[in-house]
């Protein structure tokens, strides 16, 4: 049995600790109203001033921006257009908070799932080396449910306009944007919230049966709970990957509402999967350099570093896939969604690439490394930064534009959701043995060898 | 000069492999091993150095990324920057995505040929080469260990006999 160590929960409660306390800075220095705003676009230089005037992004159509700017227009005229500006910035500054929140409860909400899915699939493909770490697998889903609640959370709070990250959930949006009205059957509040709920309930579903048949097997005398993993697993995979391809429409790409993407739900698929195979090889690590994995031996990491590489390349594949199509054809529809982050993001949206390709790539592709506990937590933690920048990349542009910047409230979001999820997996590692007793697979995977 | 061998053959891979350890335990030089199929675990018991191929395609890879680039720098952007469908021809990185797909194929090209040549060449094998096989029954289900004689003809087939042989031939070689 694992025991918590008491530095490691002391750490998880400093972590939320500071984490709540700068969501609330974040919270608490969001301007309340245009007046607060003024004063700081006042307070920046003006040539940021107009800059911000001219970007494109979801919240407002560019084209009357740069219209306005080319004519001549009157003094009302201009008053009315700086009072749509200010209002426009007020949104982006007050989704700041909000955005940093949504960024960083998403992706350790996804990435518990990534390891879901992974381990659905072992189970699913009879894998004879890591039945060993299917206890360490169904800990780290342990975040599923803290996860999905906090998330479920944060979008009835959308849906209640405490924020402005969908614009399409504000009818005055949509009431003059005939682009999101055409999608008002598909893109409206109840049916939005019930999807959600739909597949958050699904997917804990198969988690808490599954973690339970798993430990029923245990105790058992034949191979009945097992059996039952196998049907229940191979059931999940189904359900998941349609809903996970809707879930990518709904909680991400809605975000952008007049943008669409076909590969969309793949790309964010591969992002979390590798962050959750990742996490699993960090988890795993750090377990056993305490002592507590008897039979993991260097081949189940090597194996799990060559997930973590061959996936890393599969994120890229679809990134550049979609990149590269999109860049090609240049349609003005499409290419805004680029556009704006290639200019208003260069850094995080090409940074990303370089983290969670070129390094892993380098690093990853020899052998020896793969069995190297420093590399793969080196890699591993770039991997995970990487895939977080990814999931900012995806959210950040539509909902506060030029105004991004990883402060206090993103860095502080990530920390508490860091902590969470260090507490909450690891009081789960305490609750079961860490070798699962009778599976069919479980001696094969002891003696595994690569 | 005295050029004698011993043929030691076997029927099972299990038994093969203890024998080869018996043998680098008793320090007899192991020739050779000739095996119908590849033998999970074998190199490692004959002790022989990992192969550095990987090595080599890693290298080759940088190679054919590298002639990519060059080839479609140069035809692209340098020779003849033509306006092809508003494609912009400034510079390399402003097109490079359209430039990706050859790039990678060029990198897996050159390292997967060139790797396989590289292979052809170390392990000396072409078309007309003729075949160094010391026994028909290699290919079929016999497995051969060939083992060099040192003026210790009588210790060695009494070794091999004691390993499970089921057939431990002495052969002069050329």
């Amino acid at each position: 049995m694992y025991t918590f160590s008491s530095k490691l929960k002391t750490l998880s409660f400093i972590l939320m600790a500071v984490g709540i306390l700068g969501i609330g800075f974040g919270f608490y220095s969001a301007p309340k109203d245009i007046h607060e705003v003024e004063t700081l676009l006042a307070a920046e230089s003006h040539g940021a001033h107009g800059e911000s005037a001219s970007h494109g992004d979801a919240h407002s159509s560019e084209g009357e921006h740069v219209q306005t700017a080319g004519h001549a227009a009157t003094e009302a005229d201009a008053a009315a257009k700086h009072e749509e500006h200010l209002t426009h910035v007020l949104h982006e500054l007050q989704n700041k908070p909000w955005a940093a929140l949504y960024v960083a409860c998403i992706f350790f909400m996804l990435l518990s799932m990534g390891v879901l899915a992974f381990y659905a699939i072992q189970q699913v493909a009879q894998a004879g080396w890591s039945p060993v770490l299917f206890r360490v697998m169904q800990g780290i889903t342990a975040y599923l449910p803290w996860g999905s609640v906090i998330f479920f959370i944060i979008l009835i709070l959308c849906g209640l306009h405490f924020n402005h990250l969908f614009i399409w959930l504000d009818p005055e949006v949509v009431a003059h944007d005939p682009l999101i009205a055409n999608k008002a059957g598909y893109l409206n509040f109840p049916f939005w919230i019930v999807r959600a709920a739909i597949f958050l309930i699904g997917w804990n579903l198969y988690r808490f049966y599954s973690a339970k048949n798993c430990l029923a097997q245990d105790e058992a005398n034949d191979d009945l709970f097992y059996k039952k993993n196998f049907n229940i697993s191979a059931m999940f995979l189904v359900f998941f990957i349609v809903t996970e391809s809707i879930m990518s429409w709904d909680w991400i790409m809605s975000i952008d509402p007049h943008w669409y993407s076909t590969l969309f739900g793949w790309y964010v698929f591969a992002s979390f999967f590798v962050s959750g195979i990742t996490m699993i090889a960090m988890v795993t690590v750090y377990l056993k350099s305490r002592g507590f994995l008897e039979y993991v031996n260097t081949s189940h990491i090597h194996d799990l570093a060559k997930f973590m590489f061959g996936i890393s390349i599969f994120w890229t594949y679809l990134w550049f896939s979609q990149f590269m199509l999109i860049w090609y054809a240049n349609i003005p529809e499409e290419i805004t969604y680029f556009i704006t982050r290639i200019q208003l993001y260069n850094l995080p949206f090409f940074g990303a690439v370089v983290m969670n390709f070129v390094f892993p790539l380098l690093i990853l592709v020899n052998t020896d490394f793969k069995r190297i506990t420093w590399v793969i937590v080196m890699a591993g933690v770039v991997i995970l930064a990487g895939h977080y920048i990814d999931f900012f990349n995806m959210i950040m542009p539509g909902t506060v534009g030029d105004k991004w910047f990883i402060g206090i409230p993103e860095i502080a979001s990530v920390l508490f959701f860091l902590g969470l999820f260090v507490f909450v997996v690891f009081t789960a590692l305490t609750k079961a043995p860490l070798l699962p007793k009778r599976n069919p697979y479980i001696e094969e995977s002891k003696h595994f060898h690569y | 000069m005295n050029n004698r061998v011993i043929y030691a053959i076997y029927n099972d891979d299990d038994i093969l492999m203890d024998a080869v350890k018996k043998t680098r335990a008793a320090h007899h030089h192991i020739e050779e091993v000739f095996t119908p199929f590849p033998v999970h675990g074998l190199d490692k018991a004959m002790g022989l150095a990992p192969s550095r191929l990987a090595i080599c395609a890693f290298i080759y890879g940088c190679i054919g990324i590298t002639f990519a680039t060059l080839m479609m720098n140069f035809i692209m952007i340098q020779d003849w920057p033509q306006d092809i469908g508003g494609k912009p021809s400034f510079s390399y990185i402003q097109n490079m995505p359209a430039f990706v797909p050859i790039m990678f194929e060029m990198t897996v090209f050159f390292a997967a040929h060139l790797m396989v040549l590289t292979f052809y060449m170390r392990s000396r094998i072409w078309p007309f080469k003729e075949a160094e096989n010391p026994d028909v029954r290699t290919t079929d289900d016999h497995f051969l260990m060939e083992v060099s004689i040192n003026n210790n003809e009588e210790e060695l087939v009494s070794f091999f006999q004691n390993t499970g042989a089921v057939e431990v031939k002495v052969i002069e070689k050329n």
